[in-house]
């Protein structure tokens, strides 16, 4: 009866458990395992969040939806040019990471006030 | 004249944080930048530039920042143990809250430190009255006075000895 | 010494990644704009921060670590604002709150 009840939190439970563990499991053969091959499975679980925020940009029901997931993917990126910093060893990545955070914060404060709906010179 | 100051010293310490290992070259491009900087923008910094001055301010400050962490840190477990229960237990509302700050800085700050704290939301701020609009993932007052004393009133005494 | 830098840096990179699927989990479950805008802003934010620590602590002081704890201080300034920007635009465009919701002062005040 429980089980019935929590069908679909079970299922979406289970679809995310095994997914993780396939990305964790999975031997890579990466350009990057020269120096950590642990590093090149932490990438794959940041893909897993940007397809849950691309869903979210689809499915969206409003343009205020849509507005929120694309901000969260601007952050996410900052975090997938940081770890790709440390095995390389490349520290232009991370002013790539200042810049994209930079005009992420401009880009999510042009969405607002487009959903304003008022003029930008206010 | 001192507001520009002020900017000049913080622009020229992150550009050469920026440019870490310490360098002539840097150095003189990052002077000659952020003194440009400075004399164009720097009335706009800040309105009462003597704050910069008193220690008293920083050493609040430096009380203020472990405080945020930890509520940061508890307001993320918070939510993840929220979205990963099976019954989803949220009980969500607006509400209203007053607040006795009167600088733009302080309300900034505070709005933030709202934010990123468990369950609430800042939505909009009322500065002439003095009242915040804040959405919070599991009302358990409606009264404002409750909610001041539940929401704001923590961080309000902390922030009030920095930035009043 | 080595290791121990190592193996602090790793948990706290695992931390980030973990905090980071949660909040997308939360994007995707929770019902209305304010409370998945609760869930992203909080759980992302320091879920990235953390990373951005993580990468300190395997690095050291030097051009990286820097660059990583600059990034991370601007992420904690300016994702708030954005949150906060979003929220008052959402709700001037006329998103309802979720049906069950408990109150909304905010609409009761005419704005």
């Amino acid at each position: 009866m429980i089980i019935m009840k929590n069908l679909k939190w079970l299922i979406g439970f289970g679809i995310l458990a095994a997914s993780l563990l396939f990305i964790m499991l999975y031997p890579i053969p990466s350009l990057l395992s020269w120096q950590s091959g642990f590093l090149a499975h932490c990438f794959f679980v940041l893909m897993l969040c940007f397809v849950m925020c691309f869903f979210r940009v689809m499915a969206g029901p409003t343009p205020a939806d849509r507005a929120v997931a694309i901000d969260t993917l601007g952050i996410l990126i900052v975090g997938f040019c940081a770890i790709l910093s440390i095995p390389t060893g490349r520290d232009w990545y991370l002013d790539i990471a200042i810049a994209w955070a930079l005009q992420s914060f401009i880009g999510a404060l042009a969405l607002a006030k487009y959903l304003e709906g008022r003029g930008f010179d206010e | 004249m001192k507001s520009k100051i002020v900017l000049f010293i913080i622009g020229f310490l992150v550009w050469a944080l920026l440019t870490w290992p310490l360098d002539l070259q840097h150095l003189i491009a990052g002077l000659i930048v952020a003194a440009f900087i400075a004399f164009i923008t720097g009335d706009l910094f800040s309105q009462r530039p003597h704050h910069f001055g008193h220690i008293t301010r920083y050493l609040w400050f430096s009380y203020y920042v472990p405080v945020f962490l930890w509520e940061c840190l508890k307001a993320n477990i918070d939510v993840a143990m929220r979205v990963l229960n099976p019954k989803l237990p949220i009980n969500p509302g607006i509400v209203k809250v007053k607040t006795t700050l009167k600088s733009d800085t302080g309300l900034t700050f505070l709005a933030n430190s709202i934010t990123l704290t468990p369950g609430t939301l800042c939505v909009d701020i009322d500065a002439e009255k003095g009242i915040l609009y804040i959405h919070w993932i599991d009302v358990k007052t409606q009264d404002i006075d409750k909610a001041t004393e539940l929401i704001v009133s923590n961080f309000e005494k902390i922030l009030k000895k920095i930035f009043e | 010494m080595n290791s121990i830098q190592q193996i602090t840096g790793m948990v706290f990179i695992i931390v980030g990644l973990g905090f980071d699927i949660f909040g997308c989990i939360g994007l995707l479950r929770l019902p209305d704009v304010y409370n998945r805008l609760q869930a992203t802003t909080k759980c992302v934010t320091l879920g990235t921060c953390s990373i951005l620590l993580g990468a300190f602590i395997l690095k050291g002081v030097s051009t990286t670590g820097i660059k990583a704890i600059l990034v991370a201080i601007f992420l904690l300034l300016t994702s708030p604002v954005a949150a906060h920007a979003l929220a008052r635009g959402a709700h001037k465009s006329g998103v309802k709150l979720w049906p069950k919701s408990v109150v909304d002062k905010y609409e009761q005040d005419g704005n």
